[in-house]
């Protein structure tokens, strides 16, 4: 057997200060969350629940075509409506905002009202200002627009032979595609020259997205006097970007943008950058001397919300040894990006993460093209590209083992990375930290009782029942590092190559004893508060009840925050926190050994106090020692070190990352903290009509150290119910025509309590990380990346009799009725 | 357009309120707006995701798609009315204990929904549990928990009756 394809990558050093161990008192219990008195009695402070005074209400006209020219544009009717206070068409609005934030290599000009041409259904023509929502509404029957139809592109595999008119943005070329590139990672060529078996496959991921049932919405402010906006809204990224693009767009200072959080009813990566949403109540703020609030609406939400999901098309081949041995994958992959390109191809840094799975795969080849289309275009999602990858893996191992005659678990453990390969080094460059993959498997294996379902499975069959089984192993990468913004652009033409991705707590202690802890993102629906108070009573080895989690606005907070985002929050608060930590700890010990009259070095921290090691007399409480820091200056000596208070600053630094090649033979280190999870699952499949049943459902995630089990399985249900809407239900279904056929919650979709298994049975193994403080991994998009591959795996299955094959989702009942249809009256 | 306004009395959790109001106004707006009662949330305006869930004399109605004109003379209660920190409703209490709620913004109209369910059935099945609640929409729980949470709170609120009794 030929030497594995290792890239020169050279793994850094761990910088872990915490090691993870079995004596810790808060992290690993179920505690409930610190989050939900507030929100359970209907006292938390949503951003829709914020109301300024005199405050105006905004709503947005939007385009009913998906590809036009705006030939004229008429407000006077609508302006002079009783309770109207401003119309604001496109030109109007580029007087007082500019461009938004746009990443791709070329750049693509974004606007939040369209100046011109609208390049899909729900893009913004104008927006109204108005006394009430109402009002707002009422004026967009009295604004006249007239457009001049264009051809749409609606299909991504067209893109390339769009010409003239059909071009979105004719300043990048006359085409729709906005970038094609190959890359190899690895002896691709020789790696299939010496297969044995080539399995080749078409898939499709059709769009979804998040749909937090809280829309994004903001409330701003602008004050003629100070000069200054005030922006309420429920984005992520306020800290460490959003503040400095809104006042780039605003075309001021960062001292006059003040970006303050709320509560985030969810995101799942929907609401990373709200850019369009804080940026339109701003813009309007400012036009009309009001405050102004702007809610999007469902329909604003689905037809423009900038969040949709992957939308990819993958001609995948897999190599492989006759005996199963996985040699290399290579695939060309057109991705839909919709009308605009704001994350530039992010996601697909994002999928070469992972992309072989949890396989010893030799080498990749990917060709990459991008096409955009009349659509919304796409932005966060969890996932963020990974569950289409980890969908395509699965599928072709399937194929393979049906190829080779092997059962679908052997043909995977064959495969497996064993637990003494890490830090193992993947061809693309990035690094699995640590894992036990066959410990997954095995107790996978065992709560589902695989062979147990093989024979109910054969019984049914004989009666004529379709039960069908799946299981898959697939990677969660989590702590992003941003090198995948870029990494995949043009080497000599990168764009903003940032490296950094830091997050940042600020941590006193009161007089009183009491803690405050500053983050510096919101919460947006996960357990930020919660977790941080885990970690910060471990650390400090304070009571939880002594903890007060306090969130910043942009004025108040650090840059160095960048917030949730691919699952990195609990690992890098976390590591923030022990960073401040430390610091007050050393002022705690310097403190305390001039009061005790000992030597620093015999100091230990003890329940909130500072005592002497091995003399459990001798102690001095936080609040003697803190109160004495904040008022009894004179009571120490003169020096620096004894300045008053007990407060730090704690930055935390991406752990584990490294840059791409020069040539991008590799793409560095960029999302090594690895989690894994083997999904495994029974169905039944009713053949007449398609429908789908959960007869079993097994989820084992491996996350590291766990901070919270009572969280991180709400993390699992929830993802993992994501995962099934995107499986069997949910698409964003646009026609020929570009009109989005499924815009309301009546078309589109989402899992309600009779769409789920009725239990999701959870199993957890924790292999450390040795990278990270505690050995913590994220956790929070895994049930997403393994349910999709589980399902159609299972479907397949069922459905073995009609020798049937299914390679996209989501798969609904009208779906696998095409499929059995089209192979009963097409039998080969 | 929008013109015309009306007078309504309404008992919202117990608090007489007499308001005149365009008419309409939907009911989820009056809550939130007249009465700044924004614990009920406002999810698609479309009447499927159930997070404006409120009751109606007892009986639980999509907020959004009900007009503030048409409750005159009728007793509302919303979230705001179930429980404080202090004295908290077993369900609000189950919530917590169980984790039936992640981001919180479906949580009132679920709440509201499972507390008019119990009023009428106190002894649920599991699958009873799921079909009450299968008019709303989370998108963070995948609802495991959520029902776990009502039958916990079930379970302790026939304790509570037995006690009393």
């Amino acid at each position: 057997m030929s030497e594995r394809y290792v890239p020169d990558v050279t793994v850094p050093a761990s910088v872990q200060k915490e090691p993870p161990r079995s004596s810790l008192r808060w992290i690993g219990k179920s505690m409930k969350r610190v989050e939900d008195l507030t929100i359970l009695t209907g006292k938390g402070i949503y951003v829709d629940d914020i109301a300024l005074p005199n405050m105006a209400h905004a709503a947005v006209l939007r385009s009913p075509y998906a590809h036009a020219r705006i030939k004229s544009i008429d407000t006077t009717r609508a302006k002079a409506l009783p309770g109207v206070i401003a119309v604001v068409t496109g030109a109007e609005f580029a007087e007082t905002v500019g461009p938004t934030l746009a990443l791709s290599c070329p750049p693509i000009e974004q606007r939040v009202i369209a100046i011109g041409k609208v390049r899909h259904v729900g893009e913004a023509i104008a927006a109204v200002v108005a006394e009430s929502r109402y009002i707002a509404e009422d004026a967009f029957d009295l604004i006249d627009v007239e457009f001049q139809e264009l051809p749409v592109v609606a299909d991504p595999e067209q893109a390339a032979s769009a010409r003239g008119d059909a071009v979105l943005h004719p300043s990048l070329g006359d085409t729709n595609v906005i970038s094609d590139r190959t890359y190899a990672f690895g002896p691709v060529d020789e790696d299939f020259s010496r297969a044995d078996v080539i399995v080749k496959r078409r898939l499709r991921w059709h769009r979804s997205s998040a749909q937090p049932i809280e829309t994004a919405g903001a409330v701003a402010d602008y004050n003629v006097g100070s000069e200054r906006f005030t922006i309420y809204c429920n984005t992520s990224m306020y800290n460490q970007i959003s503040r400095s693009t809104c006042a780039g767009s605003l075309g001021v200072a960062v001292t006059q943008v003040n970006m303050i959080p709320s509560l985030v009813g969810g995101s799942f990566g929907s609401k990373w950058s709200t850019h369009k949403v804080f940026l339109l109540a701003a813009g309007l703020a400012r036009i009309s001397g009001r405050p102004v609030k702007f809610m999007e609406d469902r329909l604003d939400q689905m037809s423009n919300g900038d969040n949709h999901g992957a939308d990819r098309v993958y001609e995948a081949e897999l190599a492989l040894k006759r005996d199963g041995t996985m040699l290399s994958l290579r695939f060309t992959v057109t991705e839909d990006w919709g009308a605009y390109m704001q994350y530039g191809i992010t996601t697909h840094g994002n999928s070469l993460a992972q992309v072989v799975g949890p396989y010893r795969i030799n080498s990749v080849g990917a060709r990459i093209i991008s096409a955009v289309t009349n659509k919304n275009q796409q932005g966060a999602l969890r996932g963020m590209g990974s569950e289409v990858s980890n969908f395509v893996i699965e599928r072709m191992t399937d194929v393979a083992a049906r190829e080779l005659d092997l059962d679908p678990v052997e043909i995977r453990r064959r495969n497996l990375i064993r637990a003494d390969e890490f830090p193992y080094v993947i061809p693309t460059g990035n690094v699995y930290d640590s894992g036990n993959y066959q410990a997954v498997l095995q107790m996978a294996l065992d709560m589902f009782d695989y062979e147990g379902w093989r024979a109910k499975q054969k019984a049914a069959r004989a009666e004529g029942r379709h039960i069908g089984i799946g299981l898959v192993s697939c990677q969660e990468r989590s702590v992003f590092s941003p090198t995948e913004m870029w990494s995949l652009n043009d080497p000599t033409q990168p764009g903003f190559h940032m490296t950094s991705l830091p997050e940042t707590v600020r941590l006193r202690i009161d007089p009183s004893g009491k803690v405050f802890l500053q983050l510096n993102a919101p919460f947006w629906g996960n357990s930020p508060a919660t977790v941080a108070t885990q970690v910060l009573a471990e650390s400090l080895t304070v009571e939880p009840s002594d903890i007060l989690v306090t969130f910043a606005d942009s004025d108040n907070g650090s840059q160095t925050s960048a917030g949730p985002a691919g699952s990195r929050y609990t690992t890098m608060v976390s590591g923030a926190i022990v960073n401040a930590v430390a610091i007050v700890r050393e002022k705690l010990f310097l403190f305390a050994a001039h009061a005790l009259g000992c030597a620093v070095e015999e100091l230990e921290l003890r329940d909130a106090k500072v005592g002497v090691k091995g003399n459990p007399d001798i102690e001095i409480s936080f609040a003697q020692i803190s109160t004495a820091a904040h008022y009894f200056r004179l009571d120490f000596p003169p020096g620096p070190e004894y300045m008053s208070g007990l407060e730090a600053v704690g930055v935390y630094d991406h752990p584990l990352s490294a840059k791409p090649a020069d040539d991008r033979s590799h793409l560095g280190i960029y999302y090594p903290i690895m989690g894994h999870m083997v999904h495994a699952v029974a169905i039944e499949v009713d053949p007449n009509t398609g429908k789908v049943s959960f007869l079993d459902y097994v989820a084992v995630h491996d996350s590291g150290t766990v901070v919270n089990p009572l969280t991180m399985d709400g993390q699992i249900y929830g993802g993992t119910a994501h995962g099934i809407g995107t499986a069997l239900l949910e698409r964003f279904h646009y026609d020929e025509n570009g009109q989005l056929l499924t815009a309301s919650f009546a078309d589109y979709h989402m899992p309600m309590a009779q769409d789920m298994p009725r239990e999701i049975r959870i199993g957890h193994v924790e292999t450390p990380s040795p990278y990270t403080e505690y050995g913590m991994k994220g956790g929070g998009e895994s049930g997403r990346m393994a349910a999709p591959p589980a399902i159609v795996q299972a479907i397949e299955d069922a459905l073995q009799p009609f020798g049937v094959e299914f390679f996209e989702v989501p798969l609904t009942p009208n779906r696998v009725r095409k499929v059995l249809r089209d192979a009963q009256n097409n039998p080969d | 357009m929008g013109s015309t306004s009306v007078d309504i009395t309404v008992t919202v959790n117990g608090k007489v309120y007499r308001k005149h109001i365009p008419a309409r106004t939907l009911l989820s707006d009056f809550l939130r707006q007249e009465l700044y009662l924004t614990g009920t949330h406002v999810g698609c305006e479309h009447g499927v995701c159930g997070a404006c869930t409120v009751l109606l004399d007892g009986k639980s109605a999509r907020s959004c798609l009900t007009f503030a004109a048409q409750v005159d003379g009728i007793e509302i209660e919303t979230i705001e009315g179930l429980g404080t920190a202090k004295n908290m409703h077993p369900l609000q209490k189950a919530f917590w204990e169980k984790h039936g709620m992640q981001c919180g913004f479906c949580t009132p109209g679920i709440l509201m929904t499972a507390k008019e369910f119990l009023a009428k059935n106190p002894s649920p099945t599991e699958e009873e549990v799921r079909e009450a609640i299968s008019g709303n929409l989370c998108r963070c729980t995948g609802y495991q928990a959520i029902i776990d949470a009502v039958l916990e709170a079930a379970q302790k609120m026939r304790n509570l009756q037995e006690v009393q009794v």
